[in-house]
């Protein structure tokens, strides 16, 4: 390969920690739209890592493809030490019990009850006995601040309420590593701060690795321990908070601040072609 | 020379766009016999039995009223309908054998799979459409569970047991819509009538109508999970992919229908 992201060092390696995730020269396409364009890191075990950047910038890409929606056409995905990348169906699936996936609208199954919702993962991949599974799914709607609702149905809770059940479902199966795309989207600040606080919660007591994308700047330096910013699916800065916060790099300058830029020129013709062969993935 | 280009692009899109629905439709009905059938045999957990129990009882419930509705109609307007020109031969006797074997033959299993259709049909594609742009779908398939053993095997084999019995009903609704209309109405001889209705019935009647009707469940069952798993876009994605749902297998079931009774009249005569 002589794509040139692979000679980078890859950024942000903790030594000695072993990396729980691993991406190298990642792309990815819609029809001729290059979409991602060769996006290397590292996740070290433990790690909050958040993934930030603009609308339309791909995080929403590289999350899917992470976690197997997607198959990108160039580039390895390693998690917990297997090749999404590469990996076929069954073995797809078998890597997907390590992990845990908050998706941005819940994704509650609305023809089951909370208590059903938490369940499934547990009852699909473990022979648990009926009750033990009442008792793991009473546990985790407790970590994450519920109890009593075990029987309602999703559309009778608070968006806020069901993001928590989508937690707790995310960890049923005690995860090494969970992912979040957009934790705070479509909440008021009060209850957005409520999963920011969980996720650091949860992270620090059950020992997981984080992957958080978002382009909520309060809620990013809440949670991260080190972050990327993607910018027009390429990497363009990543480090600390702390680090981000000094960057001199004027896209991340500006996106933190919050500052106006010129407004960005997508050129229609190519966009409209990504669109019109989505079709063909 | 544009419009020519233009034009061709077009047709070269169209048949693409053709070309990759097929390959979907085949992928879907591929992994339908593949967790239908080998899964189970493979030892893998498949077939979930609630989910299943659960489409049996929604089948039921959703049209157990409304087929025993238009097979007593459909029984009883073909009773008048037979009688108005059996009548000018003297021959009013054979309404109950018109009644019972063209509802064996031919409207229990089509009346039947076009109510189904667009009750269960319908309500599959909704179901799974609305499932897919609230990625449910993709929060299934990410919590490491296959999308069609949990959502596609239930409801496909839901409607294959349930369809031949909903059929099974229609045919004796219908011949009891038949008999009302022939004693009541037209005052035919209650035993005349029976003797009518059920000798002039064979065995061949009937399986080669369940034969039909479980060929209209398969037909079914594909269609709605195919609209539902493929809807793009948001509710509007839904509405479209209902209607289509419905209106294709319709289609197909008339055309399935046409291809089956040729086969049973020339090759199993
Ligand atoms: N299935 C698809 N087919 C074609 N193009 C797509 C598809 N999904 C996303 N895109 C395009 O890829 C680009 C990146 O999309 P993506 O959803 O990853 O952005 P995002 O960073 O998550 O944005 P947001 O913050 O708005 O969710 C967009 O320009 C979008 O038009
Ligand atoms: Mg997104």
């Amino acid at each position: 390969m002589t794509d040139k992201g692979i000679m980078k060092p890859l950024p942000g390696t903790t030594r000695g920690v072993m990396s729980a995730i691993k991406i190298e020269g990642l792309h990815k396409y819609f029809g001729e739209r290059e979409i991602l364009k060769g996006i290397n890191f590292q996740v070290s075990e433990g790690e909050t890592l958040v993934v930030l950047g603009g609308s339309g910038c791909g995080k929403s890409t590289l999350l899917r493809s992470m976690i197997g929606l997607l198959t990108p056409e160039k580039g390895s995905i390693h998690i917990l030490g297997q090749n999404m990348a590469t990996a076929t169906e069954d073995q797809r699936n078998d890597i997907r019990k390590k992990f845990g996936m908050l998706f941005q609208g819940a994704a509650l199954f609305n023809s089951l009850t909370v208590g059903e919702n938490v369940a499934l993962p547990i009852k699909e991949h473990t022979r648990l006995h009926p009750d033990i599974i009442r008792i793991i799914v009473k546990v985790k709607l407790e970590l994450v601040g519920l109890t009593g609702f075990e029987s309602l149905r999703p559309y009778e809770i608070s968006g806020g309420m069901r993001k928590r059940v989508a937690l707790a479902r995310a960890i049923a199966l005690d995860p090494k590593i969970v992912f979040y795309d957009e934790p705070g989207a479509g909440l008021d600040p009060i209850t957005a701060n409520v999963i920011d606080r969980l996720i650091i919660d949860l992270s620090k007591k059950l020992k997981m690795t984080s992957v958080v994308v978002t382009h909520e700047m309060k809620s990013a330096f809440r949670i991260a321990d080190r972050m990327i910013i993607l910018h027009q699916g390429e990497i363009v800065a990543c480090g600390t908070p702390q680090e981000i916060q000094n960057s001199e790099h004027p896209y991340v300058k500006r996106f933190i601040n919050g500052e106006e830029g010129p407004v960005a020129l997508e050129t229609k013709d190519s966009y409209l072609k990504g669109i019109l062969e989505e079709d063909d993935r | 020379m544009v419009h020519l280009s233009s034009f061709l692009g077009a047709i070269g899109k169209q048949t693409h766009e053709f070309f990759a629905q097929i390959a979907r439709l085949s992928e879907l009905i591929r992994s339908f016999l593949y967790w239908g059938f080998l899964a189970p045999i493979e030892g893998k957990k498949s077939l979930r039995r609630e989910l299943f129990a659960k489409q049996l009882v929604f089948i039921g419930n959703e049209s157990l009223f409304i087929v025993c509705l238009v097979s007593a109609s459909v029984g009883a307007v073909l009773a008048l309908q037979a009688a108005y020109q059996l009548r000018q031969f003297g021959a009013l006797l054979y309404t109950g054998s018109l009644v019972s074997v063209s509802m064996t033959r031919e409207l229990g299993p089509v009346i039947t799979a076009i109510v189904i259709a667009g009750r269960v049909g319908a309500s599959i594609t909704a179901e799974l459409g609305t499932m897919k742009v609230q990625e449910e779908i993709d929060a299934l398939i990410t919590m490491g569970i296959p999308a069609a053993p949990f959502l596609v095997v239930p409801r496909i084999f839901g409607l294959v047991v349930m369809l031949p019995c909903l059929t099974i009903l229609s045919y004796a609704v219908g011949m009891i819509g038949g008999y009302l209309v022939g004693v009541v109405g037209l005052h035919i001889n209650s035993d005349l009538y029976l003797h009518g209705n059920f000798s002039a019935l064979v065995p061949k009647d009937m399986w080669t109508g369940l034969a039909k009707s479980f060929v209209f469940s398969l037909i079914i069952g594909v269609i709605a999970c195919y609209e539902g798993l493929s809807v793009k876009g948001g509710a509007d994605g839904v509405g479209r992919a209902t209607t289509q749902s419905v209106v294709l297998s319709i289609i197909s079931i008339i055309v399935a229908d046409g291809i089956f009774t040729a086969i049973f009249y020339y090759v199993f005569p």
